[in-house]
């Protein structure tokens, strides 16, 4: 059975003391091995619904499936099939690349053969094998970011959630970021993206949502919604959906 | 693999962090060296050294002479005479000048006083036996001098009254004396032999000390079998400037964001750092006793003699390790920042120690404190390991005080559990 790579049905959230709902009766359908990209504005709840998928907040109702099954928090089916890329630096910045990789793939479930193996290839696609050994602390923003992908795919995920993964970084880190994602994504991995970046959203997303006071506005392929709603850029779609005020978050 | 993979990351983590390093291996060296030294010259001062005694003497008669002759031969004293026409001031002068805590004067009627008063006693003697005592009736003055014992207000209340009941003693077999010699001349009418006078002076019956010991061991106590095993179980404890700090950075960090989305429980992170931190108490603890044994006597302090059971003192060390593991752990789940958990980590830990016994002895402190001190994990440690290292006990004998060792630390464990389930970390 052909299930979609993600399926959110009549998700109701508040974080504990909020008056207001912050999701309510949201629903979102991401197929397989779609590039799918989550933009709104700050305090939108773009962070909130990538913490909500991968099982780090729990709904007041509502349900998440991935690849047919129900997010549940430490659950080995589920936490196998996605790996993560959060905003921040996730890893131990005193130990090197190579340290970290074989600490989060034992973590991840790899065997000491697979963890070596994955290591050697994402030290050569991230271009980090003449500093695998340094401690990641004495490396730049964007080799951090860099080893902080690298953590989130040692698994081989079949979803990849990718929160703000270009964040800080050099044209040239960005690039080669964004070029390994699409290289994933065309051998099946589904990527789920979040950033501010809507120029690199063109570049890298097939489909996007806008997400604007925890509400889904708009959720279409790029070509579609500039077309629908007469636009050239998806900045503009940007501001014509969701204003041009300022956020207090 | 899970497991000996973060342990691996645990002990590369603490490798790295060189002042927990410090904090965790050299503080207690340095603390454990210092201390021994400090309190073995206090031992030796009291127990091996005279004590200096300021001496005027401004009688020149023969009570006064014996009277010194009895201090001489207690054996505790150095006298240190003074000329008899010197004042009041300058005998205390004198003594602030030499650094002497303690002086007597011996005042210019201290033989009249205590040939009257040897009379007025034997007098009544005498007469209790229905014998006549009338010739040895004289009427004692009331404005006698006393002796008059200077010192220095520094001196500890109980070190005041042990001198003062020594130089008691000798006041007292001189007086002793005296009467005898008037009873002895009022029945023979002839003076009372030496032979015989020390023969009822002395006391025929002899002390023997035995310290109390376990299982007929013999270890001397002195300041290293003392402070040796206090100042371990205080270095273990101290992990938690390390392990609370390590645990409340992992929190805060973004490493326990991914954490929570791998397929694997947190458990394992924390059953990994009770292990890695466990293996640093050890550590310490054989650091500290092989100074014990190594170094102290190279450096002048006794040797530290372990104990017999080894089995037993490897046991405790373990227990005692795991619930200093257990609290730095404790006090890294509920700390929100590194600061709160070092903060509270040190100062609490030094409380524990003082109301568990590793400052002040246990015997010295009030019923409610004695009730209190039994709530400090390390009063429970330090009883064990002075059942082993002071009174030379088995593990038998150490099993009473393991027993609370290890409740308490299950309290913590649950503590632990009932923390991360608050915040939601597992």
């Amino acid at each position: 059975m052909n299930y979609p790579a993600l399926k959110i049905e009549h998700l109701y959230f508040r974080y504990p003391g909020q008056e207001d709902m912050l999701f309510s009766d949201l629903n979102l359908e991401i197929s397989a091995g779609e590039r799918f990209g989550l933009f709104g504005p700050n305090g939108a709840g773009k962070t909130t619904l990538i913490n909500l998928m991968t099982g780090l907040l729990s709904c007041e109702s509502g349900n998440i499936w991935l690849y047919g099954n129900p997010i549940k928090s430490k659950d080995k089916v589920v936490n196998k099939l996605f790996g993560f890329v959060p905003q921040d630096f996730s890893f131990y910045q005193e130990l090197s690349p190579v340290e970290n990789l074989e600490f989060f793939g034992a973590w991840s479930g790899l065997d000491k053969k697979e963890i070596k193996k994955r290591t050697d290839e994402l030290m050569d696609i991230m271009g980090l094998q003449a500093v695998k050994n340094k401690p990641v602390e004495k490396f730049s923003e964007g080799m951090k970011r860099r080893v902080n992908l690298a953590i989130g795919i040692i698994h081989n995920p079949r979803i990849l959630f990718l929160d703000e993964p270009t964040v800080g970084v050099d044209v040239q880190t960005r690039h080669g970021i964004i070029g390994y994602l699409k290289e994933l994504n065309k051998n099946g991995t589904t990527l789920i993206y979040t950033s501010h970046q809507l120029s690199e959203a063109e570049e890298l997303c097939k489909k996007i949502a806008f997400i604007n006071k925890g509400k889904i506005i708009a959720c279409d392929d790029i070509e579609t919604l500039l077309a629908d709603n007469k636009e050239k850029g998806l900045e503009e779609l940007f501001l014509n959906l969701t204003g041009k005020d300022f956020r207090n978050q | 693999m899970k497991l000996w993979a973060t342990i691996k990351k645990d002990l590369r983590l603490l490798l790295r962090d060189k002042v927990g390093i410090i904090l965790m291996f050299g503080m207690p060296v340095i603390l454990v060296v210092v201390v021994t030294g400090i309190q073995n010259n206090t031992f030796e001062l009291l127990n091996k050294n005279k004590i200096a005694l300021v001496v005027c003497n401004k009688d020149t008669g023969a009570a006064a002479r014996q009277f010194l002759q009895a201090i001489d031969k207690i054996g505790m004293f150095n006298i240190v005479p003074v000329p008899a026409g010197k004042s009041e001031t300058e005998i205390k002068d004198h003594m602030r000048a030499k650094k002497i805590l303690i002086g007597i004067v011996v005042p210019s009627d201290f033989s009249v006083q205590m040939d009257v008063k040897a009379k007025s006693t034997a007098a009544r003697a005498l007469s209790s036996f229905g014998l006549p005592g009338d010739s040895l009736k004289v009427s004692a003055g009331n404005n006698n001098s006393p002796v008059t014992l200077y010192y220095a207000p520094v001196l500890q209340e109980s070190y005041k009254l042990s001198i003062e009941g020594s130089l008691n003693s000798a006041l007292q077999m001189v007086e002793s004396g005296e009467v005898l010699k008037c009873l002895y001349f009022s029945i023979n009418e002839k003076p009372l032999p030496d032979t015989l006078e020390q023969d009822m002076l002395s006391s025929n019956m002899k002390i023997k000390e035995e310290p109390l010991m376990m299982g007929g061991n013999k270890i001397i106590p002195n300041a290293s079998q003392h402070n040796v095993p206090a100042w371990t179980i205080f270095a273990m404890f101290f992990v938690v400037m390390s392990l609370g700090g390590s645990v409340v950075q992992e929190k805060l960090n973004g490493s326990f964001i991914r954490l929570k989305t791998l397929p694997t429980n947190y458990y394992v992170a924390l059953l990994s750092k009770q292990i890695t931190y466990l293996g640093v108490t050890i550590l310490q603890a054989m650091i500290i006793f092989a100074i014990g044994i190594c170094v102290f006597p190279l450096i002048g302090l006794p040797i530290l003699h372990l104990p017999s059971d080894l089995i037993a003192l490897f046991l405790v060390t373990l227990i005692c390790g795991w619930c200093a593991v257990s609290y730095a752990i404790c006090v890294g789940v509920f700390a929100r920042t590194r600061e709160q958990a070092n903060g509270f980590g040190a100062i609490s830990i030094v409380i524990l120690a003082i109301i568990g016994g590793l400052m002040v002895p246990g015997f010295a402190m009030s019923g409610s404190f004695q009730a209190i001190m039994k709530i400090s994990p390390l009063h429970w440690c330090l009883e064990a390991y002075y059942a082993l290292f002071l009174e030379g006990g088995k593990l038998k004998d150490v099993l009473i005080n393991i027993i609370p060792l290890l409740l308490i630390t299950i309290l913590i464990q649950l503590l632990i559990f009932i923390g991360l389930k608050k915040k939601k970390l597992i």
